[in-house]
């Protein structure tokens, strides 16, 4: 079974996957208007890193080195996963993942001069990382949009299923810019306020800085304290590049398909992807009723992290596993009044459970959908 | 194996040269008109959308099995360099000159290079796994790898896949090709 080794998140709320647990179960968010920030004609909510902070960690860790904001935040966060563990970055068994949308897109900007152009190019961003870490192996970026986070944990499941590498480490990061805010503002889709996952009075998403990191090995005999990815899946809607479908139809698929036989009673809870814009959440909510999840409890934590794009995947996994280890059921921040077609069982406020399984869902521009079942212990796989 | 080779000069299908005149995009939309001519909305897409959809198109056609059938089992897997680089550089356009700012939802849409492999899941009907991987350079091996690891999806018998890279208008390149699994 292919189980999580070692993980971080780094985020406004924390530079570790506790500290970031810790504030999120106390109800904390770093969602702040932003006035002309980067020249941007109209204000905007996000949740944006503290670059001095993060300048200030990696130079302690690799001192004047010269790497973009966005590879600070990936090489890091992928040192401090690694850092518990006696992996070997530099072996060639290791694989790395990068999840990401827009990595270095700043770099388009042609005020932007300190970097050379082709760290642009994606792999190419990747490959500081890997070469950071001297890893010898070419690294693969998943750009599958919103559901990228989901995409790479099911790449990596399935390179260790296949006897390809020993460990993989997945790393999901974008960061903010003119680029991401402007365009997300031209489809009418950022909240001028902090958003409101599946509220009657949602009006948008707000964008989110973080990176995350989730390595994964294969494992013959799991503890029951090992977390497993179980089984995921990626459907498509086939209906629209830019809108959801009215039936769920990709997102119901994909949660045909990752929970197979497993019997709902079993599921803590849904982590959905919970956007808060009008289209997204109602969607969700047909799928997840659809494929008979109606009584499973279901969050969503863009409430306090915004959207954070390529690292929304593993940094949702990992509040949820961490939630799950700590027998709680995280609050739908900004949620108050139902506001989707389906019933679902949401709430603002922390719940108690025993259960010890999880379904991440996601989906994105391009019509792409993600679901990821996990299980504690992984005697129910 | 059915296969389509197509850069701004040449287009292949299973090794066979298909004529042309034009070259670039502009030899996409003739291949369009020749050959497809009946989803307007082509004209709205991105050139790596348009380079993705015609190459589709031809090897679709190649294989001669009925069309747009509803099915789940036929995943989308590509491959490229420059993500969606070519709309990437369109929409900064947009944003470049504070007196001359007016970013556009249809050109930001495309700033993801996956957009490319929706549009043929929904001209399709394909309900199946899409995905896009980037890569440093194109790679043989890693991309055999990943597409026999796709074939681990429960559902997953067949892919249409390939290398699908656009820099910009007169830079491209894409080799798509539909595996089978056999014995699924």
């Amino acid at each position: 079974m292919i189980v999580k080794v070692s993980d971080n998140i780094i985020s406004p709320l924390g530079m570790t996957t506790a500290e970031n647990y810790a504030a999120v179960k106390a109800g904390r968010s770093e969602l702040k208007r932003y006035d002309g920030l980067w020249k941007l004609p109209e204000p905007f909510v996000a949740s944006l890193m503290d670059r001095k902070k993060v300048e200030g960690a990696f130079a302690a860790l690799a001192g004047n080195a010269q790497y973009t904001f966005f590879e600070k935040m990936i090489i890091l966060s992928a040192k401090k996963a690694l850092e518990n563990t006696n992996i070997d970055p530099a072996s060639d068994r290791v694989l790395f993942i990068l999840s990401t949308t827009k990595g270095n897109v700043f770099l388009l900007d042609e005020r932007e001069t300190g970097f050379p152009k082709e760290r642009v190019f994606l792999g190419v961003a990747a490959r500081q990382m890997t070469n950071f870490f001297n890893n010898p192996n070419a690294p693969l970026v998943v750009s599958n949009a919103c559901i990228s986070g989901v995409c790479a944990q099911i790449e990596a499941m399935r390179n260790l299923e296949n006897g390809c590498f020993d460990y993989v480490v997945v790393v999901g990061c974008d960061v903010q810019s003119a680029f991401i805010v402007s365009g997300f503002q031209s489809f009418k889709a950022l909240s001028v306020e902090p958003c409101r996952p599946f509220d009657k009075d949602r009006s948008g998403l707000n964008l989110g800085d973080a990176a995350a990191t989730i390595i994964y090995m294969r494992k013959e005999s799991v503890n029951t304290d090992d977390w497993v990815a179980c089984r995921g899946a990626i459907r498509n809607d086939a209906n629209h590049i830019s809108g959801p479908s009215r039936t769920g139809e990709g997102s119901y698929r994909a949660l045909k398909v990752a929970l197979d036989d497993t019997n709902p009673n079993e599921i803590a809870f849904i982590n959905t992807h919970g956007t808060a814009t009008l289209y997204n959440d109602e969607m969700e909510s047909i799928a997840i009723e659809r494929a008979g999840l109606a009584q499973v409890p279901v969050n969503g934590l863009k409430g306090y992290y915004g959207h954070t794009m390529g690292a929304a995947g593993i940094l949702e996994t990992l509040l949820s596993m961490q939630a799950v280890d700590d027998h709680n059921i995280l609050a739908t921040k900004g949620f108050e009044t139902l506001g989707v077609t389906h019933s679902l069982q949401l709430s603002n406020q922390n719940k108690p459970t025993e259960k010890q399984a999880f379904i991440k869902l996601l989906s994105g521009f391009g019509g792409c959908n993600a679901a990821l079942l996990f299980k504690k212990g992984g005697s129910l796989c | 194996m059915l296969k389509v080779y197509i850069n701004p000069d040449t287009v292949m299908v299973n090794d066979k040269p298909l004529a042309h005149n034009e070259k670039g995009s502009a030899m996409l939309t003739e291949l369009y008109r020749a050959y497809i001519g009946d989803y307007p909305k082509f004209f709205k897409m991105d050139t790596l959308s348009k380079l993705g959809f015609v190459a589709s198109e031809l090897l679709l056609q190649a294989e001669g099995k009925v069309r747009f059938e509803p099915c789940e089992n036929r995943a989308v897997v590509f491959f490229n360099r420059a993500a969606s680089l070519q709309a990437d550089a369109a929409y900064q356009a947009t944003i470049q000159h504070p007196e001359n700012f007016f970013p556009s939802p249809a050109a930001f849409v495309y700033t993801l290079p996956n957009i490319v492999t929706g549009e043929i899941a929904i001209r399709n009907k394909y309900f199946g796994e899409t995905s896009f991987l980037v890569l440093e350079h194109c790679d043989e091996h890693i991309m055999a790898r990943e597409l026999q690891n796709a074939f681990l999806d429960p559902m997953t018998t067949s892919i249409l896949g390939g290398w699908l890279d656009c820099t910009d208008e007169n830079h491209f390149e894409a080799e798509l090709f539909i595996i089978e699994e056999s014995n699924k």
